[in-house]
């Protein structure tokens, strides 16, 4: 135990003392003696410490027939118990579950710590590795079984298999091909309308109207500095008979449809080239999915015409094409050109003029 | 009645002949058909070493069997499905509301199942305590060295536990389909689309076609529900199977050695401990389920991809990606017709797979630095191995930066702050931050170290404040107890580095590193991981503080024996009958 290790540390990089963790200060003193517990040397407190865990056995079975009269007792649904704001089901299923468990489990543990045998146990450590004998008998083996199958004398046979074996790994990736269409497939073929990354339901002609209730709006029914959460009008009447659109139609339909629009005095909107026209008295209309990860944006600064995204707070400025002025957004929120229709109500000039939503790659 | 001494059998001896108890009757029978004896007669009363910080990993292991039993449960009322129906069910605000079957049936198990609402907090909370103990476990481990030769396989198959954990809760919250999942869900998606080539062909693949489609709450059930779970049980199967092949590590001290584990043994005592500990962590878990809510799905609504509830954040657990997320600058190139998207792609798709990489290989890194090809089976105290303590804080530090980054938004708005410095701080601080704590943590290991040599050689302070002869005051320091003190002396020297790789030296008579750049390197880095460590005394050294001790109690020998001679809380003497002096 006392061995000094120092001449070794002499040497470079190979040099760490063997074996692991040598005490050469003191001698080890042994394992301290055992000490008796009180329920070890005194009947009365071994008699008791076996009326505790009794006890708590006892109380866990209690809790277990609470909670099956918790179960019968409390009602659920339309009109459920409610104690101290918590509903009484749940709440009364829960403690006397918990009760049921947490005295079985403590019952247990007092049972361990007091009445069990407290001796400590020595046992020995082997090297995980296996002995020099099994591993020549094994390597042994191993040589003899490849020897025999003749797989390094043949590499015909190997390689013929190797590459049997690794083209089936093709059909594994290839019977994935049916997960889904493929992005063109999608534009090509879907049964639903403005279906593609490049495409949403906006068009030519159609209105933008309030999401939810879908009732077209006026230039005149939006004051300046109101935001608000818009859709188009196809959401409402594109399905069959002009009924509402359902279902995946619909989900897809609002994850690239959703818009939000704002009323600015003109003078303050920046617009970009080209934009000019994109705006009606002041009101102009973005995608309100993010173009970072497509979180729809809602969090209108009304001052400023920011819009933050709750998600990742990329902040868009409205005024200004949807300009990103912060965080980790890359592209301003594509901008919908607005016109006004024979009605008096606001309209898109046309689709979006770019995919909305995250980037991907093809994007350009 | 006792039938083993009529028991016949084909044997040449009766197999159960000495064991008259039933137990022994159940184990004769199931050994003539299984021979589990010879596996068992060592493995039943297997020593499991005590210490309060391995019952990490068993908070782990048992809130994965509340997981298990409260998810069946689940499994019973949920319908994974994204097809749309209306809400007929209990909770009023919602009724009448289009929504997916997933959802709806969330809604069920919450309102129209009794204990269901209990079953799902239950398997919430569990999920959260699974992985928070896995986490504190693998800090345990890398703390204490118990990941080093020949356990490093361990730490690969908990870091992956670690990793399918995390998955398995993201695919888990994300099936109630509410709006909340359901925006996670949305930004995954974005996540995908961002891969270099084909993003957008992965994205339409996953959801079945555009998102949101029909398919990704059905297929995230198979993943949740079969695919990581099945993976999670092989593998901590090997995890217990290593376990108990290596033998638990231990801590030194009296009688305790690399050659030995000390403990109780499996049966009875460990298998009552750990068997009561399950139910303890179970009971636990009943008791969060019946009085935190977790994850109210019908406060959120189903989800509707042109909304989004303000202060949207996913698990904790996934928060720190997130908060990578939220500090990247907007970088995007578009070049030659196609984008890359470097503002998602480097804080989503390539740290957490760099990350995980580094630390699925810290234990094979710190053994290609150190060079250690020994076994080990004593723990180191985290203070005896300064760089490998101030590396895992530096990455700690690194992770909880991107955590606070994470809630970027919860700070802004609780402290008042501007959320704009908060992220520009926080873009500098992931990287300056890790630098700050590696130092502070090393020079605090190392005076730590230095602390431990004190008190060797000149015992502990007392508190007891001598006066002498002449008017001179000093503190009274007596020697630490024998275990105490074997203890902190059970540890390693450190190999001392040489100036320079191989001793070789050029036609200059310049040091010139042989084994090329990689083992200058190497060299470079092991001169870095040990330096400046203390190292233990000397025995000579010790002798010496020993004299110097010897030579102080004389001085203060007058007092000994008396009230007030310093043993009074050390159990050198009893102490009934002194009362300190006051004045």
């Amino acid at each position: 135990m006392s061995e000094s290790h120092d001449n070794q540390h002499a040497h470079e990089l190979t040099n760490v003392p063997d074996p692991a963790v040598v005490n050469d200060l003191y001698a080890d003193p042994g394992l301290p003696e055992h000490q008796w517990r009180p329920t070890d040397v005194d009947a009365h407190a071994e008699k008791r410490a076996e009326r505790q865990v009794a006890t708590l056995f006892g109380l866990s079975a209690i809790c277990t027939i609470l909670f099956l009269v918790s179960y019968f007792a409390f009602d659920i649904g339309d009109d459920p118990d409610v104690v101290g704001g918590f509903g009484a089901s749940n709440l009364f299923l829960g403690l006397s579950l918990a009760g049921a468990l947490l005295f079985l489990g403590s019952g247990i543990i007092q049972w361990a710590r007091k009445l069990m045998a407290d001796h400590e146990i020595v046992e020995y450590r082997h090297p995980a590795a296996s002995s020099d004998d099994d591993r020549e008998a094994t390597l042994a083996a191993l040589n003899a079984g490849l020897e025999e199958s003749g797989i390094g004398r043949r590499p015909l046979v190997r390689n013929s298999l190797l590459g049997a074996v690794g083209l089936l790994g093709l059909p594994a990736v290839v019977a994935l091909r049916d997960l889904g269409p493929t992005p063109s497939q999608v534009e090509k073929n879907a049964d639903y309308p403005g279906a593609g990354l490049e495409h949403t339901l906006w068009a030519k002609g159609v209105r933008v109207v309030r999401d939810v209730v879908g009732t077209p709006i006026r230039p005149g029914d939006v004051e300046i500095g109101d935001l608000f959460n818009a859709e188009p009008e196809t959401l409402f009447n594109g399905g069959e008979d002009g009924e509402p659109l359902e279902g995946l139609a619909l989900q897809v339909g609002k994850s690239k449809g959703a818009v939000v629009m704002i009323r600015m005095a003109p003078e303050e909107i920046i617009p970009g080239e080209g934009r000019e026209n994109w705006s009606v008295d002041g009101i102009v209309c973005y995608s309100k999915i993010c173009t970072h990860v497509g979180c729809p944006i809602s969090l209108n600064e009304r001052k400023t015409h920011h819009l933050l995204c709750p998600c990742h707070q990329s902040t868009f400025d409205l005024a200004d094409s949807g300009r990103v002025i912060f965080g980790p957004a890359a592209r301003a929120l594509p901008q919908l050109p607005l016109a006004v229709d024979e009605e008096g109500y606001l309209i898109a000039q046309s689709d979006f003029t770019e995919p909305v939503g995250p980037s991907f790659w093809e994007r350009g | 009645m006792d039938t083993t001494k009529v028991a016949k059998t084909n044997a040449t001896t009766a197999a159960t002949a000495k064991k008259p108890n039933r137990a022994g009757a159940v184990a004769g029978w199931a050994d003539e058909r299984l021979g589990l004896a010879t596996a068992m007669k060592k493995n039943l009363r297997k020593v499991f070493p005590d210490h309060w910080s391995f019952m990490l990993g068993e908070i782990a292991l048992w809130s994965f069997v509340v997981l298990l039993l409260t998810g069946v449960f689940l499994t019973l009322w949920f319908t994974p499905s994204m097809g749309e129906v209306q809400y007929n069910g209990s909770y009023d605000q919602l009724r009448g509301i289009h929504m997916s079957e997933a959802y709806a049936s969330s809604l069920r198990l919450s309102f129209d199942v009794r204990g269901g609402l209990l079953m799902r907090q239950m398997h919430h909370w569990a999920a959260m305590l699974f992985v928070a103990s896995m986490m504190v476990h693998l800090l345990r481990v890398w703390f204490t060295g118990a990941y080093r030769k020949p356990r490093e396989l361990n730490w690969v198959i908990g870091c992956l536990l670690l990793i399918l954990g995390t998955l398995e809760g993201f695919t888990g919250y994300s099936l109630p389909d509410d709006l909340l999942s359901g925006t996670g869900i949305r930004a995954a998606d974005g996540f995908v689309k961002a891969t270099p080539v084909v993003g957008s062909y992965m994205s339409f693949f996953m959801f079945g076609g555009e998102f949101p489609g029909e398919s990704i709450i059905p297929r995230l059930y198979t993943v949740h529900v079969l695919l990581i779970p099945g993976l999670l049980l092989a593998l901590i199967a090997a995890h217990m199977l290593l376990l108990v092949y290596h033998k638990h590590t231990q801590w030194p001290g009296p009688g305790r050695t690399e050659q030995n584990v000390v403990g109780f043994p499996m049966l009875p005592v460990y298998a009552a401990k750990a068997g009561g500990f399950f139910f303890m962590v179970f009971g636990v878990t009943a008791l969060m389920g019946a009085l935190f809510t977790i994850n109210p799905v019908w406060k959120y609504g189903p989800y509707d991809p042109s909304k989004v509830t303000a202060g949207s954040q996913p698990d904790w657990y996934m928060g720190w990606p997130d908060g990578a997320l939220r500090i990247m600058p907007g970088l995007e190139t578009h070049i030659w017709g196609i984008t890359i998207s470097w503002n998602v792609m480097l804080p989503i798709l390539i740290l957490p797979v760099v990350m995980f990489t580094i630390l699925l290989l810290l234990p094979f890194i710190d053994a290609w630095i150190t060079g250690d090809k020994r076994d080990h089976h004593l723990l180191e105290r985290p203070r005896n191995a300064p760089t490998r303590t101030a590396l895992m804080v530096a990455l700690m530090t690194m992770y909880g930066l991107f955590w606070i980054a994470g809630g970027n938004d919860i700070i802004a708005i609780k402290l008042h702050a501007s959320i704009n410095q908060i992220t520009y701080f926080l873009r500098v601080a992931v990287f300056v931050g890790p630098v700050i704590a590696f130092v502070v943590t090393r020079r605090w290991c190392i005076s730590l170290q230095r602390k431990d040599n004190e008190t060797l050689l000149h015992g502990y302070e007392t508190g007891i404040i001598m006066r002498s002869a002449e008017g001179g005051y000093s503190e009274r320091h007596l020697p630490l107890p024998e275990s105490r003190a074997y203890a902190i002396a059970a540890r390693d020297r450190d190999p001392v580095i040489d100036g320079h790789p191989g001793a070789e030296v050029d036609a200059n008579g310049v040091p010139a590193p042989t084994g090329g750049r990689l083992a200058a390197l190497r060299h470079r880095l092991r001169t870095v991981w040990y330096a400046d460590n203390v190292q233990k005394p000397t025995p000579a050294e010790l002798e010496e503080g020993h004299h110097h001790a010897e030579h102080e109690h004389e001085l203060q020998a007058p007092v000994e024996g008396h009230a007030a001679d310093g043993h009074q809380f050390d159990g050198h003497h009893a102490v009934e009958d002194e009362h300190l002096r006051s004045h």
